[in-house]
C-alpha cells in the first residue's frame, strides 16, 4: 500500500489548499491562481536560486502554522518561504502588504525610465503590469535617473542596462544553462550593473533564454528589436524537430512572416521549456516550422487585442465600435506626429541612448540624425 | 571604577605578545574549558546571558545550541571582525592590543562548537592587524594551544585570518560567509540559517569579536558569576567606542550599571563635552540606531535616569529611546547639525548598500538625494515627509538589516528635529553659510553643565 | 604577467586554508596580493587571477567591482584615502578634505600630474574616536590637522625622492 502523503492545508487570503510539504507560499497561491497569486519579478521557478530580491512578492503570515499559530512580524518574500500546516496568508486582503508592495514598486520605478511607448518590451512587459496593477499614478522622483549606454552582447541580444530591475533571472540563465558564463552583475549598490566588464559576446546555444527570462526591456531580441510592436503580432504554436532543443516554440506573425520566435510561455510569464538560439534567431521561415494553431494569450493582455479565440479566456469581443455608437464608424481625431514636439516622425527613438527627457531633446536629436 | 574583565590587562607592557599574557592568567580558559564536555560548554554560556556584541544582542549561548550537527559534516566558528558601523571601533581596539585575549576565546568557542577549521573575517581596511593577529596565532601555536591534539584532549584547531576588502555589507553574518567563499558579499535569503547551512553549506556560527573575546571571562568565572555582573538581561561587561564632541574619546569598557550621564561627563569615560559646548544629541549604539536628543539621552521619557544597557537603552522604543547596538556612542554638541549629520550617514548606507534588493538599492539613494538637497538649502516642505514616507517603505522590507539600519537614523532626525529640517528649508541661504543647525534641543541639559 | 616566487608561495598557502576544491575562497586575499604587486587590477591581472584559482573571468571582475578597497584604474603611488562619514565629518574632515585638495591641486577622485597623489574620500573607517583621519597603503594616519597633512605630503615626496 502506497503511503499517503501528509499534505499541508494553507490558508491565502481565505481560501484553503492543500500542498506538498516544502511548497512555496507564492506557489500555493498559484495553485489557487487569480488575484491571489502574488505578483513575481525576479523569482522564475525553472531557475535554482532566483528570488527574494524583488520583494514584490512580499505577504504578510498571519499565523504560522496550526502548531505554533504566532504571526510573523515582518511581512515574507512568499517565493522563498515554505508553507506550514494551517498557515494563513494575507495576500491582496492585507493593506500592510499592499502598502509595501506599492513602495516596491516605486522604487523599481524611479530610476526606470518612464517612456513605455518608445520601448520594445511595451505591451508584454511584467513591470508595465506590475505598475498598472499595483503603482500609483504620478511619480515623486525629482532627480536625474540613472543611466547606461546600450550595449550589443553579440549578434543577437542586446542589453539597455538602463531599464534592468536587477532580478539576476539572466545570470542564473547564464550559471543554469550554458557551460561558461561571461556576463554578471558588476559594482553594487544602486551602481550595480549587468554587465560583461570588457565587450564580450553571449556565445552559447541556449544563452537566448535571457531574453525570455528578462522581466523588462533590458535584454532584446536584435532579430526583432522595433520591427513590429506585440500587440501586431499573432503569435502561434509551432515546432520542428531540433537536435539541441525541445524545439517547441512560439512564432510571432505579422501576415505570413515570422518575426520573432520565443519559448512557449505559461500563465506566470514563464517558458514551459527553453529553446535554443538556432530555433530562436535563425529559423523566420514559415516552411521551418509546423505550425499548431494560436497561442494561448490572456485576454487581458494587450497582445490579445481584436486576434482570435484561443484557451484561456481569448473570446472575442462582439462588440465592435459601429455597434455601440449606432453604426458611426471611428474617425481619427488627430495625428498625434504631426503635433507631438518630442516625438515627430523624423526622430528615429531607438537610436537614442538613456531614456528620452524632453529637456535634452535637442541634443538627442542630433544623435539620432547622425545615426 | 567598573569591573574590568575584557580590558583589565590592557595596559600591561608587552601584553601583545603571548609571555605577558600567559603571566597574567592567559590561556587559563582553555585549560579549564579543554577538560569540560563541548555541552556543558554552551551550558554554562547559556548561564551566562551573554548577548551577540555585534549589535543584535541575540543571546549568545542559544545561538550556540542551534548549531546542527549531521554525522560526518565538518562545522565551523567564524569570528566576525568586519567592524565597520559607523561610530564603532572596539573590536579593532582589542584586536590590536590584546589579539591573544581573542584567539583564547576562539580556541575555546572552537572546541564547544565542534569548529576544526576557525576564521577571522577581518575588515579590509584595518590592513595591519591580520600581521598582529597571525603573529599571535603562530605564538599559541608553538606554545600547543593551537593545532593538533591540543594538551592531549584530542581536539584539533587551526585558527586563519581572512582580509574582506572594503564593504560594510560584510558586517551581516551571511554576506560575511559568502564573502569568505569569495563571492560578492550579497546577503542570502534566510532560511536557511549559518546554523544549518553556512560556509561552504556546513553548520556555522558567526560570533563578533567582543562576544567571542568575552567567552573568556564566561569560562573562567562561571557562567552564574559572570552573570552577577551588570543588570537584569544585561549581564557582563560592555566595550563602548565614544567619539564625536567629547573630551576623551575611546574605547571603555563598562558593566551596564552606569548611567549615560555619568558616561558622558564623569573624567573615568568621556570626560564631557569637549572645548565646553552642550550637548545636543547622542547616537548611543552606532550609527544605525536612533539619534536621540539630549533631554531623552540622559533621562527616558518616564522621566527616570536613562542606564548604558540594553534596556534602559531601548526604554520607550523607537518614539523616545534608542539601542545598545554595537556601543559605538556618536556624541553631538550644540553646534552640529543633525540635517548634515544624517545626510553622511545616508551617503553611507547608500555607498554600502549591496543593490540585491530593490526597496534598499533605490531607496537609500533616493534618501540620500534628497538629504543632500535640504542640507544644501534647496529642499522643499513636502520632502520631509516624502523622506518619512521612503524609510517606512524600506523598514522591515528588505533581505537583511542594512535596510532598516538605512531608515532609523533618518526617522529618529526627522522624529526629534524636525523644526531642524524646517528651518533648513525656510533659510536656504543661512544654512549654507553655516554649518550648524539648532542649539536649543540642547537648553535641557543647562541643568547638567 | 605573473605573481612573484614569493606570492606564488603565498597563494598555496592561502589555497590550502580552504578544504579542496573551495579555492575560490582565496579570491579577496589574492586580489589584494595582486594589487600589492601590480599597483592596480587590471583586466590582464584579474584574468591572471582566474586562472590561477581555476575561475571564469567574470566571477573575478564581479567581485572585484564589489569591493570600494579594489583600485580598478591605476592610483598614483601616495593614495590618500580621507573618511568623511558623520563622526569624522563632526570633526572637520571636509575641512581637511579641501585642505588636501588645495595642497595638491586636485579634487576627490583625481592624481595629481606627476602620478604621486591621488586624493579619495571613502565612507567609515572604524577610527571614530581618532578623527578626522586617512588611511595611506596599510597603515592609518589619525588626528589630522593641516600642519599633520603638510607633514604627510613631505614624508611622500620625500620618500619618493629617496627611491628614485
Amino acid at each position: 500500500m502506497a503511503e499517503e502523503k501528509k499534505l499541508f492545508k494553507v490558508t491565502i487570503d481565505n481560501i484553503t489548499v492543500e500542498v506538498e510539504p516544502g511548497t512555496t507560499i507564492l506557489n500555493a497561491a498559484r495553485q489557487i491562481g487569480g488575484e491571489v497569486t502574488p505578483p513575481a519579478m525576479c523569482y522564475y521557478s525553472k531557475l535554482k536560486g532566483s528570488g527574494g530580491k524583488c520583494r514584490t512578492c512580499l505577504v504578510e503570515v498571519a499565523a504560522g502554522s496550526t502548531a505554533d499559530p504566532r504571526p510573523m512580524p515582518k511581512l515574507v518574500a512568499s517565493c522563498r518561504t515554505t508553507v506550514m500546516d494551517g498557515m494563513i496568508v494575507k495576500n491582496i486582503t492585507s493593506d500592510r502588504v499592499l502598502e509595501a508592495r506599492e513602495g516596491v514598486v516605486e522604487f523599481l520605478l524611479i530610476n526606470h525610465p518612464l517612456d513605455c511607448p518608445i520601448c520594445d518590451q511595451a505591451g508584454e512587459c511584467d513591470l508595465q503590469d506590475l505598475s498598472y496593477s499595483h503603482g500609483t499614478e504620478g511619480t515623486r522622483f525629482e532627480f536625474q535617473k540613472r543611466t547606461f549606454i546600450k550595449h550589443n552582447l553579440g549578434p543577437y541580444i542586446q542589453l539597455h542596462m538602463t531599464r534592468c530591475i536587477l532580478c539576476y533571472r539572466c545570470v542564473y540563465v547564464a550559471d543554469q544553462l550554458t557551460s561558461k558564463r561571461v556576463h554578471g552583475i558588476l559594482d553594487r549598490g544602486d551602481r550595480a550593473e549587468i554587465a560583461t566588464y570588457i565587450e564580450k559576446a553571449l556565445d552559447n546555444d541556449f544563452i537566448g533564454n535571457v531574453i525570455d527570462v528578462c522581466p523588462v526591456g533590458a535584454l532584446t531580441d536584435r532579430t526583432f528589436r522595433f520591427k513590429n510592436r506585440v500587440w501586431f503580432t499573432k503569435p502561434v504554436k509551432a515546432h520542428r524537430n531540433c537536435s539541441k532543443c525541445c524545439g517547441k516554440v512560439h512564432a510571432w506573425l505579422r501576415g505570413d512572416e515570422i518575426l520573432r520566435v520565443t519559448g512557449r510561455k505559461d500563465q506566470w510569464g514563464e517558458v514551459e521549456d527553453w529553446i535554443c538560439n538556432e530555433c530562436r534567431f535563425e529559423k523566420k521561415n514559415l516552411t521551418d516550422w509546423e505550425i499548431e494553431g494560436p497561442a494561448d494569450i490572456n485576454r487581458h493582455s494587450v497582445i490579445s487585442q481584436g486576434h482570435y479565440s484561443g484557451k484561456i479566456g481569448t473570446t472575442k469581443p462582439t462588440e465592435t465600435f459601429p455597434n455601440i455608437m449606432n453604426g458611426r464608424q471611428p474617425k481619427l481625431l488627430m495625428d498625434i506626429h504631426s503635433v507631438s514636439e518630442v516625438n515627430p516622425p523624423d526622430l528615429n527613438l531607438a537610436a537614442i541612448p538613456g531614456p528620452a527627457h524632453s529637456g535634452d531633446f535637442e541634443e538627442k536629436k542630433e544623435i539620432s540624425d547622425k545615426q | 571604577m567598573g569591573r574590568k574583565l575584557l580590558l583589565e590587562h590592557a595596559g600591561v607592557e608587552g601584553i601583545r605578545y603571548y609571555d605577558a599574557y600567559r603571566k597574567k592568567g592567559g590561556y587559563a580558559s582553555v585549560e579549564k574549558a579543554l577538560k569540560m564536555t563541548p555541552e556543558a560548554i554552551v551550558e554554562e554560556v547559556k548561564k551566562s546571558g551573554l548577548r551577540g556584541r555585534g549589535g543584535a544582542g541575540f543571546p549568545t549561548g542559544l545561538k550556540w545550541s542551534f548549531i546542527a550537527k549531521p554525522e560526518g559534516v565538518p562545522r565551523h566558528l567564524v569570528c566576525n571582525a568586519d567592524e565597520s558601523e559607523p561610530g564603532t571601533f572596539k573590536d579593532r581596539y582589542l584586536m590590536e592590543f590584546i589579539p591573544h585575549l581573542l584567539i583564547e576565546g576562539l580556541i575555546v568557542s572552537s572546541f564547544a562548537l565542534g569548529s576544526n577549521t576557525t576564521y577571522i573575517y577581518i575588515r579590509g581596511e584595518y590592513a595591519w592587524i591580520p600581521d598582529i593577529l597571525e603573529q599571535a596565532i603562530a605564538e599559541a601555536k608553538v606554545n600547543g594551544w593551537l593545532g593538533k591534539n591540543i594538551l592531549g584532549s584530542g581536539f584539533d584547531c587551526e585558527i586563519y585570518v581572512q582580509r574582506g576588502a572594503g564593504a560594510y555589507i560584510c558586517g551581516e553574518e551571511t554576506a560575511l560567509i559568502e564573502s569568505l567563499e569569495g563571492k560578492r558579499g550579497n546577503p542570502r535569503i534566510k532560511p536557511p540559517f549559518p546554523a544549518i547551512k553556512g560556509l561552504w553549506d556546513r553548520p556555522t556560527v558567526v560570533n563578533n569579536v567582543e562576544t567571542l573575546t568575552a567567552i573568556v571571562p564566561v569560562i573562567n568565572l562561571g557562567g552564574e558569576e559572570y552573570a552577577k555582573i551588570g543588570v537584569g538581561r544585561s549581564t557582563g561587561t560592555k566595550l563602548i567606542s565614544a567619539c564625536g564632541n567629547i573630551n576623551k574619546p575611546g574605547v571603555y569598557e563598562i558593566d551596564m550599571t552606569i548611567s549615560v550621564e555619568e558616561f558622558i561627563f564623569s573624567d573615568e569615560y568621556c570626560g564631557g563635552m569637549a572645548n565646553g559646548k552642550k550637548l545636543k544629541a547622542c547616537i548611543p549604539g552606532g550609527s544605525s540606531v536612533p539619534i536621540l536628543p539630549a533631554n531623552l539621552l540622559l533621562k527616558t521619557a518616564k522621566g527616570e535616569t536613562r542606564y548604558m544597557n540594553y534596556e534602559s537603552l531601548s526604554d520607550g522604543g523607537f518614539a523616545t529611546g534608542s539601542m545598545m547596538g554595537s556601543g559605538g556612542f556618536v556624541v553631538l554638541d550644540e553646534d552640529q547639525c543633525v540635517v548634515k549629520h544624517t545626510y553622511t550617514i545616508a551617503r553611507f548606507y547608500r555607498h554600502e548598500s549591496c543593490g540585491q534588493c530593490s526597496p534598499c538599492r533605490e531607496g537609500t539613494g533616493w534618501m540620500e538625494k534628497i538629504l543632500k538637497n535640504i542640507d544644501t538649502g534647496k529642499g522643499k516642505m513636502s520632502d520631509i515627509d516624502l523622506l518619512w514616507d521612503i524609510q517606512g517603505k524600506i523598514e522591515g522590507n528588505t533581505i537583511c538589516p542594512l535596510g532598516d539600519a538605512a531608515a532609523w537614523p533618518v526617522a529618529a532626525a526627522i522624529r526629534h528635529f524636525r523644526d531642524e529640517f524646517e528651518w533648513h528649508v525656510r533659510n536656504p541661504e543661512e544654512c549654507l553659510r553655516r554649518n550648524f543647525g539648532l542649539a536649543h534641543y540642547a537648553d535641557p541639559l543647562e541643568a547638567v553643565a | 604577467m605573473e605573481f612573484s616566487e614569493e606570492k606564488l608561495k603565498k597563494v598555496s598557502e592561502i589555497i590550502a586554508r580552504y578544504p579542496e576544491g573551495k579555492q575560490k575562497s582565496a579570491l579577496l586575499p589574492v586580489l589584494h596580493l595582486a594589487q600589492e604587486q601590480f599597483g592596480w587590477l587590471s583586466v590582464e591581472t584579474m584574468d591572471y587571477v582566474a586562472a590561477l584559482l581555476s575561475l571564469e573571468p567574470v566571477e573575478v571582475y564581479e567581485v572585484a567591482t564589489f569591493y570600494s578597497m579594489y583600485n580598478l584604474e591605476p592610483v598614483g603611488k601616495y593614495l590618500f584615502e580621507v573618511c568623511q562619514t558623520g563622526p569624522c565629518m563632526i570633526n572637520g574632515s571636509d575641512d581637511i578634505i579641501a585642505y588636501i585638495g588645495e595642497r595638491l591641486g586636485i579634487t576627490p577622485g583625481e592624481t595629481t600630474a606627476d602620478g604621486l597623489f591621488t586624493l579619495k574620500t571613502v565612507e567609515c573607517l572604524g577610527a571614530c574616536g581618532y578623527a578626522p583621519m586617512m588611511q595611506l597603503g596599510k597603515h592609518y594616519r589619525e588626528h589630522l590637522t593641516k600642519d599633520k597633512v603638510d607633514a604627510i605630503i613631505e614624508e611622500c615626496r620625500n620618500n619618493a625622492a629617496a627611491n628614485n
